[in-house]
C-alpha cells in the first residue's frame, strides 16, 4: 500500500524579520537584519560577553491578550501566536478533534518562567512562586497550549532535539499522517531563551558571536570571518494535512512534504561528525523517503548557524548526498537574517522552504562579503533567486542540534 | 483596616488581573468556581496576591471554604480586625 500523501496547507510565523508570515516572506526576500543591541539592564548587570540579538520583531504580548499572556512562557507565546496564523491560513473550519494532533518543539522551553522562579524562591520564599510555574516551565507547554487552544485531541507531542527540533516535529507529524493517528496535524517549534543566562552559557562554550560592535553583521554563515551565531527567538508553524483530506475540501496547497527523516551522529556531545557522516545519512534517508533524485533538488535552506566549525560539515554532508548537481542548488542561510531560533529554527525555516517551491524563489543570505573557499556552494546572495518555472522541484531544509541530532526535510511543489 | 467595600473593590482589581474578568461582576455573592469560572490555579494566586494587598494570611487549608467572593472579604476583614 503507497504511503499517504502528506501536503502542507498553512503556515504562521512570529520571527526578528516578521510578526508574521506575510511580512517575514518579504524581509526574507528583501535580505534585512532582524539582529540589534539588547537594552535589558542585564547585560551591563552581569557583564555579558555578548551584549545583542534577534528580538521577535513583534512581541507576542502584543499579539496576545494580557490574561492569555500571563500563564503562559514567552516560548509558549510565540507557539499559540504562530499557530493561530498557521491555522487560520489553513482555511480549516471544522474538524474531528480525534483526528487533529500536534507536534510542537522547542529546544530550551519555559527558561524565563523556570529562572523567574527561582528568583522568586530565593528573593520572597516558597508562598510567592505562582502556582503557573510548572505548566508554564515544562518543555511541552507550546505543545500543549497549541492543542487546548485548537482542540487539538488527537495526541500532543513534544520533540525536543536542540536546535534541530523544530524540523523533527515536522518528522512527526508525517509520521503520524501516514500512520493514520490524524489527518491534520498542526507542527512547528518556539523558542524564548534571549535571557542573561543561556547568553552566559552559550557564550561560554564560544558559539556565539561576539561582534558587539555589528549586530546586523555578526551572521555571516559561509564567510571566512563567520565566529559564532546570533541568538533569535519566535516561532514557526505549519499546518500538515493527508492529501486526500486536503483535496476533499478543496484547500490551497502550497507544497507537499515528500519526505523527513531523523538520524543521531552518536560521535561527540556538542561538535558535529568533521565528515558530516550523519547529516549525510540523514540528506540520503530523507531523499529515500520522498522518492527524490539528487537532480530533483534546486534549492537548499541549510543549518548553517554561522560558527567556524559548524558549517564545514554540512557542505561536506550536501556534496556526498547530491554529487555534483550540488553545482547547481541554490542555497540559502536565512540564519544570516534572523539569527539562531534554536528549538524553532527548524520550525521557521520549514516554512520558508516551503514558500520558496511555491513561489519558486530562494530568499537571500546576507552578510556574505568573503565566501569560504572550503565551502564552495552556490548561495542565493543580493537577489533572490529564480527557481524553476516549471515542472516538479524538491528543496531540502536541513537542522542539526547538540547532541548530535540530524534532521531534514524534502518539500515538493505540487 | 479597610471597609468591606475597599476590600471588595480591591478584591475585584486582583480578580481582573488575573481572570480579565469585569471588576463590576465580582460582587459578594458570586462563586469564584460557578460563577466567576476560576480554576485552582488562579485561585491561589488571587489569595497569595491578596495576602499582600490586605497584609493577612490566608493559610492554604482555609482556601477551599471561600466559595463566595464575599466568604473571602469577610475572611480578610476578619483577619485584619
Amino acid at each position: 500500500m503507497m504511503a499517504r500523501k502528506v501536503v502542507i496547507t498553512g503556515l504562521g510565523a512570529t520571527t526578528p524579520i516578521g510578526g508574521d508570515v506575510p511580512t517575514l516572506w518579504e524581509n526574507a526576500l528583501k535580505g534585512v537584519s532582524g539582529a540589534a543591541t539588547l537594552t535589558d539592564s542585564w547585560v551591563e548587570e552581569y557583564h555579558l560577553p555578548v551584549t545583542f540579538a534577534a528580538r521577535a520583531s513583534v512581541p507576542a504580548t502584543d499579539v496576545l491578550s494580557r490574561v492569555e499572556a500571563k500563564r503562559m512562557d514567552p516560548s509558549t507565546q510565540f507557539a499559540v501566536v504562530a499557530a493561530r496564523e498557521a491555522w487560520k491560513d489553513s482555511g480549516i473550519e471544522e474538524i474531528d478533534r480525534n483526528k487533529l494532533a500536534v507536534a510542537f518543539a522547542t529546544g530550551i522551553g519555559g527558561v524565563w518562567t523556570l529562572l523567574d522562579a527561582w528568583d522568586t524562591l530565593r528573593e520572597k520564599g516558597p508562598r510567592r512562586v505562582l502556582p503557573m510555574t510548572v505548566p508554564m516551565l515544562m518543555p511541552n507547554g507550546p505543545a500543549a497550549a497549541v492543542s487546548l487552544d485548537l482542540g487539538a485531541a488527537a495526541g500532543a507531542h513534544t520533540p525536543v532535539s536542540a536546535c534541530a527540533s523544530g524540523t523533527e516535529a515536522m518528522h512527526v507529524g508525517m509520521e503520524l499522517i501516514r500512520a493514520g493517528k490524524a489527518d491534520v496535524v498542526v507542527v512547528g517549534g518556539a523558542e524564548a531563551a534571549i535571557h542573561p543566562m543561556p547568553i552566559a552559557a552559550f557564550s561560554s562554550m564560544q558559539a556565539l558571536s561576539r561582534s558587539n560592535d555589528n549586530p546586523q553583521g555578526a551572521s555571516r554563515p559561509y564567510d571566512i570571518d563567520r565566529n559564532g551565531f546570533v541568538m533569535g527567538e519566535g516561532a514557526g508553524a505549519l499546518v500538515l494535512e493527508a492529501e486526500e483530506h486536503a483535496l476533499a475540501r478543496g484547500a490551497r496547497i502550497y507544497a507537499e512534504l515528500a519526505g523527513t527523516s531523523v538520524t543521531a551522529d552518536a560521535y561527540h556531545i556538542t561538535a558535529p561528525d568533521p565528515q558530516g557522516l550523519g547529516a549525510t545519512r540523514a540528506l540520503k534517508a530523507a531523499m529515500f523517503d520522498g522518492l527524490i533524485q539528487p537532480e530533483d533538488v534546486v534549492h537548499v535552506n541549510a543549518h548553517a548557524t554561522s560558527t567556524p566549525v559548524g558549517d564545514k560539515p554540512e557542505y561536506s554532508a550536501l556534496k556526498a548526498a547530491l554529487g555534483d548537481h550540488l553545482d547547481n542548488v541554490w542555497v540559502s542561510a536565512t540564519k544570516s537574517q534572523m539569527g539562531h531560533l534554536l528549538g524553532a529554527s527548524g520550525a521557521v525555516e520549514s516554512v520558508l522552504t516551503t514558500l520558496a517551491i511555491y513561489h519558486r524563489l530562494a530568499p537571500v543570505t546576507i552578510n556574505l562579503d568573503n565566501q569560504d573557499p572550503d565551502i564552495p556552494l552556490k548561495v542565493v546572495t543580493g537577489e533572490p533567486a529564480k527557481l524553476p518555472a516549471e515542472g516538479s522541484i524538491v528543496a531540502l531544509n536541513n537542522s542539526f542540534g547538540f547532541g548530535g541530532h540530524n534532521a531534514v526535510v524534502a518539500i515538493r511543489s505540487v | 483596616m479597610a471597609s468591606t467595600e475597599e476590600i471588595l473593590a480591591g478584591l475585584a482589581e486582583i480578580v481582573n488581573a488575573e481572570t480579565g474578568l469585569d471588576v463590576a461582576d465580582v460582587q459578594m455573592d458570586k462563586s469564584f468556581t460557578e460563577d466567576l469560572d476560576i480554576d485552582s490555579i488562579s485561585m491561589m494566586t488571587i489569595v497569595v496576591e491578596a495576602e499582600d494587598k490586605f497584609e493577612v494570611k490566608i493559610p492554604d487549608e482555609e482556601v477551599k471554604n471561600l466559595k463566595t467572593v464575599g466568604d473571602a472579604v469577610n475572611f480578610i476583614a476578619a483577619a485584619q480586625a
